[in-house]
């Protein structure tokens, strides 16, 4: 056993964990965050993808050690009380999920493409950057829609800020 | 997963002490695949050492004709570097190509060559470009290190710190993705060196890992064109072959993309 310290969503907590758990674990069993999820055993599905020190990493995929001291963002720690992100409204408008189990995880890595493209982003670029995000629900062509939509949404707000 | 000790290093020497401490400890850099078969219980270290965060491993230096890559830094870093892009941007283009965007913020180059999966990315640039690779016992010649499946000149508790590559005249890659995976069904990188000399490696095709392929450099030694390897000949035997494709599929491979990599080195 060893205590965690991080901060998730803002807060400073410290966990006492077994060494063998993982990020995801830490979130879900430790803190309750159940909105970060898990789709599969093989790094490959994208559901738990979070943001740590501001980079859309896959929690299923770090031990909870690996992020001591680190700045640990989810799903649920994006909106502004009960204004949605543009990405989480963009993703509504646009009818981009399904039954929701992806969600998540689409939104977190979606958010961290659109920081790193900016106003560059167009379709092919949308749909290769999300290579390591799968659902099995919309045929990701409302998805594609929302993060191109929540780009130009986000470019808006961060001007205005 | 069963039940192990996680301990994050601060410096080389301190992760080389607490590795000689365990009984069955193994270094950790990236994650993205040691945790994956921990997980799958296909390995079980005693300890985990966690060389991450180590920050003389962390890091890209560009000098004259020389571009080392530290051995902890992400796939990421690499392939958005300015030193990189400039002084050998197949290489780049290569880090671009590893995994998937989560992966490669978390994936790195020291962990990837430690491993040598027979279908990994670095392993090809390395042998291609003829790199040395830096430890924190001795320098190993890219020609030396590879030792087949999943092998390499590595010793028990020896640690990469960092890869050093020649800067080439000229240099390309190229890749046929497994469309899930994203590992190389085949890929091959070719360089032309300063002194002139051609290599050119192949990874994902052969049963014991990346390789050379001096056909391809003969051709390109004689004409340096993707037209220059039409007439190559690459036998079938010892490559791999599975339900994604057989043996002759990928020997045709290693012509296709050793003329697309030429291509893109120009
Ligand atoms: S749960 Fe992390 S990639 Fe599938
Ligand atoms: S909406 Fe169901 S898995 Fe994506």
């Amino acid at each position: 056993m060893s205590t965690v310290k991080l901060t998730v969503n803002g807060k400073a907590v410290a966990v006492d964990v077994e060494d063998r758990t993982l990020l995801v674990q830490l979130l879900r069993d430790h803190l309750n965050l159940t909105g970060t999820h898990v789709g599969c055993d093989t790094s490959q599905c994208g559901a738990c993808v979070v943001h740590m020190d501001g980079k859309a990493v896959k929690s299923c995929t770090m031990l909870a050690g690996q992020a001591d001291g680190a700045n640990v963002t989810t799903i649920e720690g994006i909106a502004k009380g009960d204004e949605l992100h543009p990405m989480q409204a963009a993703f509504r408008d646009n009818h981009g999920l399904q039954c929701g189990y992806c969600t998540p995880g689409m939104i977190m890595s979606a958010i961290d493409i659109v920081h790193r493209h900016g106003g560059q982003l167009d379709e092919p670029t949308v749909r290769q950057e999300l290579e390591g995000n799968i659902c099995r629900c919309t045929g990701y062509h409302n998805i594609v829609k929302a993060v191109l939509d929540a780009a130009g949404r986000m470019k808006v707000s961060q001007a205005a800020e | 997963m069963y039940q192990t000790t996680y301990h994050r290093a601060s410096s080389v020497d301190e992760a080389a002490a607490l590795f000689a401490k365990g009984s069955e400890a193994k270094f950790l850099a990236g994650g993205q695949t040691l945790l994956p078969v921990m997980k799958q219980r296909l390995a079980s270290p005693s300890d985990v050492i966690d060389l991450g965060r180590i920050k003389e491993l962390i890091g890209i230096e560009a000098s004259g004709d020389t571009l080392s890559v530290k051995a902890a830094t992400p796939h990421y870093e690499v392939a958005t570097s300015d030193a990189v892009k400039k002084a050998i941007p197949a290489l780049a283009y290569l880090a671009s190509l590893i995994g998937d965007p989560a992966v490669r913020y978390r994936g790195t180059i020291g962990g990837s060559l430690a491993n040598n999966d027979p279908a990994a990315d670095y392993p090809a640039a390395t042998l291609a470009l003829g790199a040395t690779i830096k430890t924190n016992k001795r320098s190993i010649a890219a020609d030396d290190y590879f030792k087949g499946l999943f092998t390499t000149a590595l010793e028990d508790g020896e640690i990469i710190t960092a890869v050093s590559f020649p800067v080439p005249a000229k240099a390309g890659y190229a890749k046929f993705p497994h469309p899930a995976s994203r590992f190389a069904l085949t890929a091959v990188f070719v360089a032309q060196m300063k002194s002139g000399e051609i290599r050119a490696a192949a990874t994902g095709a052969s049963q014991s890992g990346v390789m050379r392929v001096p056909a391809i450099e003969a051709a390109l030694k004689a004409n340096w064109s993707p037209t220059a390897i039409d007439g190559v000949n690459i036998s079938a035997s010892n490559l791999l072959a599975d339900i994604h494709g057989s043996a002759e599929y990928r020997a045709n491979l290693i012509k296709v993309m050793a003329q697309r990599a030429v291509t893109a080195a120009g």
